[in-house]
C-alpha cells in the first residue's frame, strides 16, 4: 500500500510530541497531502523526557516549552494544521480519571468528524502514557453511535507485535515522502538526537546497514482496533 | 547547564537554608528501559513541588557529586549530579546527564512553586 485516499478528517490522539510522528509520520503525510484534514490531540508536552538534546540544550524546566515548539515545527511538517494541547502531565496520564480525559476527545470527535483515529494500539503502547491515552480514545468513541463512529488505527509499540496481533491490518510504504518523514521526526530535536544517532549512523554508512534501517524506515504498520459491542 | 562548580553549588544551596522551598527530586533510567534497553524495568521517582525547609545543605564527591539536604527530621539525597544552572529566577537546577546528555537526576531548589505547565503559565499571563 503506497498511497491513500483523501478522507473526511484524520484525528491523531498521542501522549507526547514526537508521537505522532515517530512510526506514523509518513502515513499522515500521505493523507494530508491526499488532502485530508488533520487534527492533533496532544495530551502532554512530554515534560519529563530525559533526552535533553546531544549535546543537551534543554533542562528539566525549559524542556516543555521547547518540545512545544518542535511539536509545532512538526506539525507543520505532517501538514496537519489543527493542534490542540490537553495540558496534562507527562507519566501522570494514567492517574487521571479515564472519563474525563474521554470528555475532552469526546468533544474533538464531535467537532472534527474524523472518518479515522490514529492511536496507540489499546494495551499494546508499552509506555502507560501511550496506553492512558488510547483507553480514553476508545472510551470516546464508544459513545458515538455506531454509524459515526471513526475507524481506529493502532500503533503497537511491543517488540512482538505480529505474534500477539496478527498481521497488520495495513501496511503502508511511505517511500514517496521519506523526506518529509525525516523532517517530521528531526523536528523532534531534543528527543530525535537521543533516539535515533544510531539510525542516523546507519544510514550514513551506506550499503546493506542503510538498506535495511531504509526499509524500517519506509514502512508503517497499523492494527484496526475494533470496538465489541 | 554547566559543569558543576562546587563552590558555586554550594553557595547556591545554602542561600535557600532555613527558608520554605519548592522542591523537584527525580531520577530515571527512561520509560523504555527494559523495552528497549534491556534493563530489568523502567524505574522513575519524582515529587515536584514538595514544600521542605532543610536546616543544612552540603554537596561532596568528585564529579558526579552528591547532595545532601538535612531537615529537622529526615534527609534529601540525590547522586550523580553532573551540572548545574542558577536560572533568572534565582532557581537553582542540579541534574545528571549520562555520555549521551540523557537526565538520569534532578534536583532542584525554588521559593516559588515550580509550573506544572506551559499552559499553566499562559493562563497566569492572561
Amino acid at each position: 500500500m503506497g498511497n491513500v485516499e483523501k478522507t473526511r478528517h484524520l484525528l491523531l490522539v498521542f501522549p507526547h510530541p514526537d508521537d505522532e510522528s515517530f512510526g506514523k509520520a509518513g502515513t499522515v503525510i500521505l493523507f494530508t497531502k491526499a488532502g485530508t484534514p488533520a487534527t492533533l490531540i496532544c495530551g502532554t508536552l512530554g515534560e519529563m523526557g530525559r533526552n535533553m538534546g546531544n549535546p543537551t540544550f534543554a533542562n528539566r524546566e525549559t524542556l516543555p516549552s521547547i518540545r512545544r515548539r518542535e511539536l509545532e515545527d512538526a506539525c507543520r511538517a505532517l501538514g496537519v494544521d489543527d493542534l490542540r494541547l490537553l495540558g496534562l502531565r507527562d507519566k501522570t496520564v494514567e492517574f487521571e480519571d479515564p472519563e474525563r480525559v474521554a470528555d475532552r476527545i469526546e468533544a474533538v470527535i464531535r467537532e472534527v468528524k474524523p472518518s479515522i483515529l490514529m492511536t496507540y494500539y489499546p494495551k499494546y503502547g508499552v509506555h502507560p502514557d501511550h496506553d492512558a491515552m488510547s483507553h480514553a480514545a476508545v472510551i470516546a468513541v464508544k459513545r458515538l453511535p455506531k454509524e459515526e463512529r471513526p475507524v481506529i488505527w493502532g500503533s503497537a509499540v511491543v517488540n512482538d507485535a505480529e505474534s500477539i496481533l496478527g498481521e497488520p491490518d495495513f501496511v503502508l510504504d511511505v517511500s514517496s515522502v521519506l523526506d518529509e518523514k525525516m523532517a517530521a521526526m528531526r523536528a523532534h530535536k531534543s528527543q530525535y538526537q537521543g533516539m535515533f544517532s544510531r539510525m542516523e549512523e546507519a544510514l550514513a554508512q551506506g550499503g546493506a546497514v542503510r538498506d535495511e534501517v531504509l526499509q524500517q524506515l519506509t514502512r508503517e504498520r497499523f492494527w484496526i482496533y475494533r470496538i465489541e459491542d | 547547564m554547566q559543569p558543576i562548580d562546587v563552590q558555586s553549588v554550594q553557595a547556591a544551596l545554602e542561600r535557600f537554608v532555613g527558608d520554605d522551598v519548592y522542591l523537584h527530586l527525580e531520577t530515571t533510567n527512561g520509560a523504555y528501559a527494559a523495552h528497549r534497553f534491556g534493563q530489568p524495568m523502567a524505574v522513575c521517582a519524582y515529587i515536584r513541588n514538595g514544600l521542605v525547609k532543610f536546616e543544612r545543605a552540603q554537596i561532596a564527591g568528585t564529579r558526579p557529586y552528591r547532595v545532601g539536604l538535612k531537615m529537622a527530621s529526615g534527609w534529601i539525597y540525590a547522586e550523580g549530579l553532573t551540572d548545574y544552572e542558577v536560572d533568572g529566577e534565582g532557581r537553582l537546577l542540579l541534574a545528571g546527564h549520562d555520555s549521551e546528555g540523557r537526565l538520569a537526576v534532578a534536583l532542584q531548589l525554588s521559593r516559588t512553586p515550580w509550573p506544572m505547565g506551559v499552559l499553566d503559565e499562559e493562563k497566569e499571563v492572561e
